[in-house]
């Protein structure tokens, strides 16, 4: 077991980890954020990507001992300073971009890096972008308008709702 | 103008802030005191003796606590089927018995034969390797395609019931000599043989259970991803483990998605409850995604022949369909249903067709067990249907619009009792078909098609117009029909002394949002705000005694249930409002949350009555108890019926065989709808999953049962990029003419409408192109398989 420290949400945190410690279970056991989901074994949902010095990560394919130093930060470090949803969530809840709310961790942060580089993405940015990041639920149609209205587009009215 | 709030609104979910803040709890992210953790160890061979399993070396390893093997549960019950079907010739089905953990032999890819238990999950992994290399199991060939499996001479899944048919089924038996005479007779038969493709259900969050146990009461707890509480609680405790149902709590918490797969209980869940109680600990078990492909129940599997005889203008006279369907290698709880009572009693679809008899075999094989995956049955007789319609209009060079318009049954036909048993209450099935034509403009395909072929690809437009079955009842029925259970549903309703609600409901939600839609439906009949109300579901210690969700049912039933309750509390607030306003009890009216004596300006707030209710100082203790928490059980006498039109326009690549779905139109009759945005999410999801069927997924076994696409390297999931925006539509309302609420369910629809009207699509792309050889492609339509059948 090794020693390994990291601010995760802005808070120093520190752990005993082994060298096969996935980051997504010092984050969910070591530090009991269990927001941050693991729906498969071979990165491909992305339920549980989370921000590594500020890029979209998959907690479940990076090692904890590798992050001594890093920045993260989780589902439960995007809500605003006064515990309300940040405007990527409330867009969510919003547009009903969430079921089951699984995968919705793993969404939301995906969406956030995406408007980090991409302010104004179009549709088909937003559906490319999201191919690692799998929605069982949705049928993508309201993550899609989302984020969309996250990042200040409304989407034509396609739909009758 | 859209409402703001109760029945009819688009509230806003309220369960949606714990989930986008990660504060929701699903079974996994529980931590127990003192918990350890079970690993299972599968087989890797689909059919194999057990010679022995030696756990002698995992029992040395660090932190190893204990190791079962299917001796361990030899002695207890076994997981039943939850419907007794019989044969044609009258014949029970068979029934083997679906141990624990394998015993004697294990009988596909990924079936459990022992269960490692240590103080770390990666210390049981570590053991869990130790005690498959300790076993001896000897590989027998695998009963893997169904054709083989009931042929002479073919290798058993179960030796001791001497055949791998479970049952064969006619329904309805006494149609079968009229429908072969009007086949016979018909001027036109078209056939069609069809697979419907293997499926995973693949609920984002893989299955999970934790035991624990209190010796000092005897008492267990399972917290498990389920979607029906009480039935896992019913089935470990009078079934599998001989638990007194009264010393079992079940709790499945938030739930990551179902579909199906979480209706079921599973020898995982008895074997935590067994470990705990030996070691006194919490035992915790979580699948890793390879384990939920292996193991979570599939869906679908479907080999069949379906024939239609027509007049030469399309109207059907008869429909004959041979199936045989795929149950794995266990019975799964709902497995012997789905084929048969939510399959054969949907294959007249929405048309009046006088002769339908349908035949259906059920094959044990090596391979994970099957059983109701969204739609469950429907969508299997909803493909093999509009398939065979859009090919029988082909043959015949008419229309598929008006082939179906021929035959759909009209408003004033209903009620209808179909040829195979069901009585349709209501629907407008050609306003639906009218509402999807115009949103999808149908008029405007031509000019659509030329700017595809412009761009030198493909375009075809595929239509269907289905049907379904919801919310399964009545018990009475269900239960000569075989059903162990009965399906009706309960909820409970209490009032606080301050008048705000909490609702105890046997429904689930996992993903549906129950939360945000039952308390708009309280909210509205007892005129108080939404936030006045919670919906407690999932802790079988708290609900009443409810069947949980599936097959679309919860508002349909336990919706009803819920309403039966709160007009119990109604009425008894007027008995209360009465006593305090000094007037009889029948000029009490209730509005808007307010008792009031008729034609008088008293009354009593929902609020005050109440309180009095609960400080009964001004109160007619001699006749009435204090209180106001009211139970009702609701038992529908019909199922309910959503219908619609489906429209999928697609753009295929001729040089490649790729397809797009550029478009996708639903115009659907749910019944009155409680919250539209969320009804429009459910047909979205649906849609997806159905999309995803016809084009992508699908789960294969190689010859010796091992299953090739078990990750998601190997399924295709659908991702964002093979969806357009949906155009989704539910205005088309035609109440349910016997449940309280007018409701029909919306939950399994665009799964069961979609991947017909998808598979139509591309075939109307082929043969508009000129390719008119190609009257079927199998689902998926993956680009090798459209490009090869292009080639003829």
């Amino acid at each position: 077991m090794t020693k390994v420290t990291m601010t995760v949400n802005g808070r120093a945190v520190s752990g005993d980890v082994e060298g096969r410690t996935l980051l997504s279970e010092f984050l969910r056991e070591g530090q009991r954020l269990t927001g941050t989901h693991v729906g498969c074994d071979t990165s491909q949902c992305g339920a549980c990507v989370v921000h590594v010095n500020g890029e979209a990560v998959k907690s479940c394919t990076a090692l904890a001992l590798d992050l001594e130093g890093a920045e993260v930060r989780t589902i439960e470090g995007m809500a605003n300073a006064d515990g309300s949803l940040g405007v990527i969530q409330q867009a969510f809840q919003d547009h009903h971009g969430l079921q089951c709310g699984f995968c919705t961790p793993g969404m939301v942060m995906s969406a956030a890096a995406l408007l980090k580089d991409n302010p104004k993405p179009t549709e088909h940015e937003v559906r490319e972008y999201l191919e690692g990041n799998i929605c069982r639920c949705t049928g993508y149609h309201n993550i899609v308008k989302a984020i969309m209205a996250a990042s200040g587009q409304e989407m034509p009215a396609v739909a009758a709702e | 103008m859209p409402k703001d709030s109760g029945i009819g609104a688009s509230s806003k979910r309220r369960e949606d802030v714990r989930f986008l803040s990660g504060t929701g709890v699903y079974t996994d992210d529980m931590a127990m005191h003192r918990q350890v953790h079970a690993v299972m160890v599968r087989s890797t061979v689909a059919n194999g003796r057990i010679v022995s399993v030696d756990t002698s070396a995992a029992l040395a390893m660090p932190g190893v606590l204990a190791v079962f093997t299917g001796e361990d549960f030899a002695a207890v019950g076994g997981n039943p089927a939850g419907w007794l079907i019989n044969s044609r010739n009258g014949e029970p089905m068979k029934e083997p018995k679906r141990p624990v953990l394998a015993h004697g032999k294990v009988r596909h890819v990924g079936d459990a034969y022992a269960a490692v238990i240590a103080e770390t999950r990666d210390q049981a992994k570590d053991a869990a390797e130790a005690v498959a290399a300790g076993a001896v199991i000897e590989e027998l060939p695998a009963v893997v395609n169904m054709a083989a499996a009931l042929a002479e001479g073919s290798g058993l899944v179960h030796d001791e019931i001497g055949t791998n048919q479970c049952f064969d089924w006619g329904w309805i038996e006494a149609n079968r000599d009229a429908v072969d005479a009007a086949m016979k007779a018909a001027p036109h038969v078209t056939t069609l043989e069809l697979v419907n493709n293997r499926l995973v259900p693949n609920a984002m969050e893989p299955r999970a259970s934790i035991g624990e146990y209190f010796p000092g009461t005897g008492d267990y707890k399972l917290t498990t991803t389920s979607q029906n509480p009480h039935l896992t609680k019913l089935l470990v405790c009078a079934f599998v483990m001989g638990i007194p149902e009264h010393k079992l709590t079940v709790v499945a918490p938030d739930v990551g998605g179902g579909f199906g797969s979480k209706i079921y209980h599973y020898g995982e869940e008895a074997l935590v409850l067994a470990a705990a109680k030996k070691l006194g600990r919490p035992v915790r078990w979580t699948a890793e995604r390879s384990e939920s492909f292996l193991t979570d129940a599939h869906g679908r599997d479907h080999v069949t022949t379906i024939e239609v005889g027509v007049t030469l203008d399309g109207e059907i006279l008869a429909i004959r369909t041979n199936t045989l369907a795929n149950v794995g290698a266990y019975l799964s709880n709902f497995s012997t249903a789905t084929p048969t009572f939510l399959h054969g009693t949907l294959m007249a679809g929405p048309y009046k067709v006088p002769h339908v008899y349908v035949n259906l075999k059920t094959v044990f094989t090596n391979t994970a067990p099957v059983d109701a995956y969204r739609g469950a049955g429907r969508p299997e007789a909803t493909y093999s249907l509009e398939r065979a319609i859009d090919k029988m209009a082909r043959e015949l060079h008419l229309d598929p619009v008006a082939v179906r318009r021929k035959n759909l049954l009209t408003p004033d036909q209903f009620p209808y009792t179909t040829p195979v048993a069901l009585v349709y209450d209501t629907g407008n099935y050609q306003a639906t078909l009218d509402k999807a034509l115009e949103l999808a403009d149908y008029d405007g395909f031509e000019g659509r098609r030329a700017a595809s072929a412009a761009k030198g690809k493909l375009r075809g437009i595929g239509l269907s117009t289905w049907i379904e079955a919801c919310g399964i009842a009545p018990s009475h029925l269900v239960g000569q029909l075989g059903a162990r259970v009965g399906l009706y549903d309960a909820a409970t309703v209490r009032v606080s002394a301050t008048g705000t609600i909490s609702v105890m409901v046997g429904a689930h939600s996992h993903g549906q949002g129950h939360e945000t839609v039952f308390a708009q439906v309280v909210a509205d009949k007892l005129g108080i705000p939404e936030a006045s109300v919670d919906i407690v579901h999932g802790d079988t210690s708290k609900i009443p005694f409810g069947m949980g969700s599936y097959g679309s049912r919860s508002l349909a039933v336990c919706g009803s249930a819920m309403d039966r309750a709160l007009d119990k509390i109604i009425a008894k607030g007027k008995k209360i409002a009465a006593h305090m306003l000094e007037a009889a009890e029948g000029d009490i009216t209730f509005e808007n949350g307010s008792f009031s004596v008729a034609g008088t300006d008293k009354a009593k707030s929902f609020g005050e009555i109440a309180f009095s209710a609960y400080v009964p100082h001004n109160y007619p203790l001699e006749t009435l108890e204090p209180g106001l928490e009211e139970t009702a059980f609701y038992d529908p006498n019909n199922f309910t019926y959503p219908a619609g039109a489906y429209l999928c326009e697609v753009e295929v690549d001729p040089d490649t065989g790729k397809v797009d779905v550029l478009a996708f139109t639903c115009a659907d009759d749910f019944g009155n709808v409680m919250n539209p945005m969320i009804v429009a999410g459910q047909v979205h999801g649906g849609v997806a999953q159905g999309i995803g069927q016809a084009m992508i997924e699908n789960t294969i076994y190689d010859e010796n049962g091992q299953l090739l696409s078990a990750s998601y390297m190997d399924y295709a999931m659908p991702r964002a990029d093979d969806f357009p925006m949906y155009t989704v539509d539910h205005s088309c309302s035609t109440p349910c003419t016997h449940n309280p609420l007018g409701v029909k369910g919306c939950g399994e629809a665009g799964a069961i409408g979609s991947p017909p009207a998808v598979v139509n699509a591309v075939i109307d792309a082929l043969q508009r192109g000129g390719m008119t050889h190609v009257t079927h492609i199998d689902m998926p339509v993956s680009p090798a398989r459209v490009w090869a059948a292009m080639q003829g």
